[in-house]
């Protein structure tokens, strides 16, 4: 994975001092909060309802085992011992104490990680797929662009004060694992009919209170122009976006308003421009961050055979594991959705544990997925009963991946100062409900995604399932949503109708999925008996 | 009644004015009347606390009871962890909250 280089260290560490300088002034009067807000944002430090809350980058996802050793150290030695991984492949801390934040900051940076554009209107985390060069279906290892599109969009100074907060994902596979079009700009690397690679460019998705899938609207741009036609995107975003408005000023909103084709021709016009400018970072430097990604040292002829004859390993291996494209390896997940647990948290113990089963069992390497789950990308199949075994001894074995169990929720009202209601409850009811084995197996695919607020941080709309928290008077209130999917066939969930409290939607979706299991034919997930039959026949079964 | 509450500059903790400082319990929370904006202005422009707000509450059997759920939050902490509330041998602590 990439290591940084004196510059990427340097920035790094100024950035650290300049906030402990900033810090030290807020204390001591110098700095109003007025000033010191949008500094301590951009470090990533949010006010949130029990404190401060530390959101810290993990770039496309990807760490080491020294890194994630680190995550679970600043648990232990700032927070109150977890962390809680978030939809954009980030941990939040959620009890940060303003005077030691440039610690941790700093001892981030002794393991090449840090915070900053995890906040305010600038562009975020570049995201991707969590399985990006382990997948066997991958044209390409999608990371090096991501790197690429990291180090052009850190400190970027025309794009730090953008209309609103921007998010890109790049993935180089059919399968979306990324929620690709629905980011600001979703990238997919592709291969023309010449065989040549180049990138696919959809722009303008988003969820939030005006969810949209966003639009191709160059299906190949080559690679040697991969930032330049970023560059082209941002630029007509930056000129028109609305900065009058809060909930107008994503791009999604432009590229509606423009028109695809319009804002398309603005941003081939603008290509254009930029082409003449030399803006294109040289190819080496791409070929220096590929140097970053080749591949581990695979075992030659790793044995591809699983003894299957434990039924919890079998199941956990049914479940959680997929495809690794080297023989004899297995990509690996780590579901963080015990049943009646907090989706998305870890304890300071098991971040560790996590932390040296990589280094053991995956060549050094973990990712975050945006389903709130840890992965181990590289793990020899002859290995893989040893680390379920330590696994399961730290309760980290739910064999629920994809399934209804394995719910995405946002930290809600339990936590977060924009929420209106509780998410976490909610999931923990419906995972309860729903853990029996046989219920789960029954169920197959299920995705059941919950936001508490209309800021749909927990995806709701991409749910097969979305539940949407609601304030009504005061009251915590629930929408049900169908028929959400975030993969290659994205749609956008629509809601059943009247809300619920909390332990109504629980029965909702539980009459939801009777009707699944009624209607079902063949092989068929709840997505697709839903997109066959339509909403009437479970709107009848939820109120009639 | 009315209620000043805010985070505590440095640790970020919630407080409740209590006629004369800030507590992290919102029992001891004071009905601030008119006065409450003045309150904040001052011990904010001291850098004792942040995000100062004056919100409704009542006095109940059971102590000062905020009218909102998201500041009876704010005064327990998160329902998912009672043991991270300032009740957390309290199991019936959670039904104030709702």
């Amino acid at each position: 994975m990439y290591k940084y280089d004196s510059y990427d260290q340097a920035m790094v560490d100024t950035r650290v001092e300049e906030f402990r300088d900033q810090t030290r002034r807020r204390i001591d009067g110098t700095l109003a909060e007025e000033n010191f807000r949008p500094l301590r944002l951009q470090n990533g430090l949010y006010l949130q309802l029990h404190a401060y809350m530390l959101r810290v980058a993990v770039p496309y996802g990807t760490l080491n085992s020294a890194q994630m050793r680190v995550l679970g150290d600043i648990a232990d030695k700032y927070d109150r011992g977890y962390g809680h991984f978030t939809t954009r492949q980030n941990i939040q801390y959620n009890w940060i104490k303003l005077e030691e934040a440039p610690d941790i900051l700093a001892d981030l940076a002794k393991v090449e990680m840090h915070a900053i554009q995890t906040s305010g209107n600038c562009i975020r985390n570049i995201s991707s797929d969590q399985y990006a060069g382990a997948a066997a279906d991958e044209i390409v290892d999608p990371r090096p662009y991501a790197e690429l599109l990291r180090q052009w969009s850190s400190f970027h100074p025309e794009f730090l004060h953008l209309p609103r907060k921007f998010k890109i994902a790049v993935i180089a596979s059919d399968t979306d694992r990324a929620a690709m079009r629905l980011h600001d700009i979703g990238i997919q690397i592709v291969k023309n009919d010449a065989g040549e690679i180049g990138a696919a460019f959809y722009v303008g998705g988003g969820m939030g209170r005006t969810p949209m899938i966003a639009p191709l609207i160059n299906g190949f741009v080559p690679l040697d122009q991969l930032i330049t036609y970023s560059e082209a995107c941002l630029r007509v975003y930056n000129r028109y976006g609305r900065r009058d408005n809060k909930y107008k000023a994503r791009i999604k909103i432009l590229v509606h308003e423009l028109g695809k084709d319009e804002y398309t021709r603005q941003v081939e016009e603008e290509f254009a421009l930029l082409q003449s400018q030399g803006l294109e970072p040289p190819l080496a430097e791409l070929e220096r961050i590929k140097a970053h990604f080749v591949d581990p040292a695979f075992e030659a002829g790793a044995v591809d055979d699983l003894d299957l004859s434990d039924p919890d390993f079998a199941l956990w291996v049914k479940n959680n594991t997929h495809a690794h494209k080297q023989p004899g390896y297995v990509i690996a997940v780590v579901s963080l959705k015990p049943v009646g647990g907090i989706p998305g948290d870890a304890s300071a113990d098991q971040i560790r544990l996590m932390a040296d089963l990589a280094r053991d069992y995956s060549f050094d390497e973990l990712r975050v997925t945006h389903a709130q789950n840890i992965v181990f990308p590289h793990v020899r199949k002859a290995d893989l009963y040893a680390l379920w075994q330590k696994l399961d001894a730290a309760d980290l074995s739910v064999a629920n991946l994809d399934s209804i169990g394995d719910i995405i929720a946002c930290p809600g009202l339990d936590y977060c100062s924009l929420a209106n209601a509780r998410s976490i409850p909610v999931a923990q009811k419906i995972s309860e409900r729903f853990a029996a084995q046989d219920r789960l197996d029954s169920l197959g695919e299920l995705k059941l995604k919950i936001s508490g607020c209309i800021n749909a941080c927990g995806h709701h709309h991409a749910g097969h399932i979305g539940i949407l928290g609601v304030d009504r008077k005061g009251v915590e209130n629930y929408q049900l949503l169908l028929g959400g999917c975030e993969g290659a066939d994205t749609s956008l969930g629509q809601i059943t109708g009247p809300g619920f409290t909390e332990d109504g939607i629980v029965d909702a979706v539980e009459k939801a999925t009777d009707v699944y299991l009624r209607n079902k034919q063949g092989e068929e997930r709840f997505l697709d008996t839903y997109r066959r039959i339509g909403m009437a026949p479970f709107k009848e079964a939820i109120y009639g | 009644m009315k209620i000043l509450t805010a985070n505590d500059l440095r640790t970020g903790a919630v407080v409740w004015w209590d006629g004369s400082g800030w507590s992290h319990h919102v029992d001891a929370a004071t009905d601030v009347g008119e006065h409450g904006g003045d309150i904040a202005a001052l011990e904010q422009a001291a850098r004792r606390v942040v995000d100062a707000n004056v919100i409704d509450g009542e006095k109940t059997p059971e102590g000062v009871r905020p009218a909102h759920i998201k500041d009876r939050i704010r005064a327990l902490g998160p329902t998912v962890r009672p043991d991270l509330t300032l009740k957390p041998a309290d199991p019936a602590a959670i039904n104030w909250v709702i």
